[in-house]
């Protein structure tokens, strides 16, 4: 755990928490990666959307997009160590110039391919064969639906939104998305509010019934993913006076069960510039990896990234509430 | 000082200062209550809800709001659910209704 002074507005950018998350680990007990399996590149912040929880303060007026250097340099680490998963995340990923340069390559190093995608990228200029170049890469196609209605979904990502969402989620379908077994489209549900997500099995249920009787869509696995307080969902919190009350829910609800399978604990995070952090949120938080170890993927040492410890703050709470939370849903059950 | 403070919410527990025994069974049964069954949590969480605005508890209305969120309900159906218990409340009272007519007939000519 390193000390953290960074601020938002002039507040601090880790919200305060009744309980510090360091103290979940006593007597010596730390919070260590095990094997890395998942290279998670952040290709830049550029996006089409601004969403109010968005954790990386994406938008259209954001400038920066990870060069085709940076990703020459992932596809030398992706190949040399053969890492079974590279999660292409944003921003919206598509919008960067070399996107489907660093997709195409990197399915010849037999890498499983996934796309945080936000499904209205589609219907931007020169987007609308997404879901064919998703196919002819395998990509596996993880998208952002908070909800099954346009109130709660809108809300959150903005006007119009769930609309576009519906219609992009019907041409992914078309070209075999959900319902072809080598496609796969998974979404993400996550709280529009101060609340935690609902049991993940539950709440998938409801997508599927809901999504294929009111607008015929298909889809294979539905991730609950937990609000991070942090960036622009903390700007929210503060303004809606509700910070401490869901940090006070996050603490009460840890789940030590949810330990063993933090995200954080399988893959490493890789920014536009190439330094590495221990996850998504500590990159944007610029929590840096332990200092000992390589700092960037040009000088990326796997045997030396793996069983690292990690850098831990109080918006760690964000994973470890209830059944836990990871890009890939909840982590316990 | 009012008589409902956000905050005694989160005091429920000190309830159990004089006789934590009675507490403690309680908690047992009302955690007890809300877990997945015949019924789910979401279900239960709604019927929560609807008691709660029907006996006009403030924690209580707060706490099953969140509790309807966190089992994944939006607010269409937790209205329904509200006007549900509501309606019965008020057919409740319409009903005792029969007891005037009974009382108007029995002096009436």
């Amino acid at each position: 755990m390193q000390a953290v002074q960074i601020t938002r507005n002039g507040r601090p950018a880790i919200p305060n928490s009744p309980t510090n998350f360091s103290s979940k680990f006593v007597g010596g007990a730390e919070l260590r990666a095990v094997v890395i399996d998942a290279l998670q590149v952040n290709v830049g912040k550029l996006c089409n959307q601004a969403c109010k929880h968005c954790h990386v303060d994406a938008s259209p007026k954001r400038t920066e997009i990870m060069s085709r250097e940076t990703i020459d340099a992932c596809l030398k680490v992706l190949q040399k160590y053969k890492i079974p998963t590279l999660d292409i995340t944003g921003g919206a990923p598509e919008m960067i110039p070399d996107f489907r340069y660093f997709v195409t390559e990197a399915e010849k190093t037999g890498a499983k391919i996934i796309v945080r995608h936000n499904l209205t990228v589609m219907f931007e200029e020169n987007q609308t064969d997404l879901p064919e170049f998703f196919a002819e890469n395998k990509a596996e196609v993880v998208c952002s639906l908070p909800y099954f209605l346009q109130t709660q979904t809108d809300a959150q990502r903005g006007a119009g939104v769930f609309d576009k969402s519906i219609e992009a989620l019907k041409r992914l379908n078309a070209v075999g998305y959900g319902i072809d077994e080598k496609l796969v489209l998974n979404l993400v549900y996550n709280p529009v509010g101060a609340f935690l997500p609902p049991a993940q099995t539950a709440i998938e249920a409801d997508f599927r019934r809901e999504l294929k009787t009111r607008y015929d869509v298909s889809f294979n696995n539905l991730f609950t993913i937990t609000n991070m307080p942090i960036a622009r969902y903390l700007d929210w919190l503060r303004r809606s006076k509700n910070e401490e009350s869901y940090m006070r829910k996050l603490v009460n609800a840890f789940n030590p069960a949810t330990i063993e399978g933090l995200m954080c604990r399988n893959l490493i995070s890789v920014d536009w510039l190439g330094n590495l952090f221990d996850c998504d949120f500590n990159q944007m938080l610029e929590l840096s990896i332990d200092k000992n170890l390589p700092q960037t993927i040009f000088d990326f040492d796997l045997e030396k990234l793996e069983n690292r410890q990690i850098t831990t703050a109080n918006h760690c709470f964000g994973c470890t509430a209830g059944s836990g939370s990871s890009c890939g849903g909840a982590v316990a059950a | 000082m009012h008589y409902y403070n956000e905050e005694d919410l989160g005091r429920f527990g000190d309830i159990a200062k004089y006789k934590p025994e009675l507490f403690e069974k309680f908690l047992a049964w009302y955690q007890a209550c809300q877990e997945e069954g015949a019924l789910s949590k979401r279900e239960k969480a709604l019927i929560g809800l609807a008691v709660a605005v029907t006996v006009q508890c403030p924690y209580c209305i707060e706490a099953f709001t969140n509790s309807s969120l966190e089992n994944g309900s939006n607010m269409e159906q937790m209205t329904e659910a509200m006007h549900l218990a509501s309606a019965i409340r008020g057919g409740a009272s319409l009903i005792h209704g029969i007891q005037s007519h009974n009382a108007h007939d029995k002096v009436s000519m």
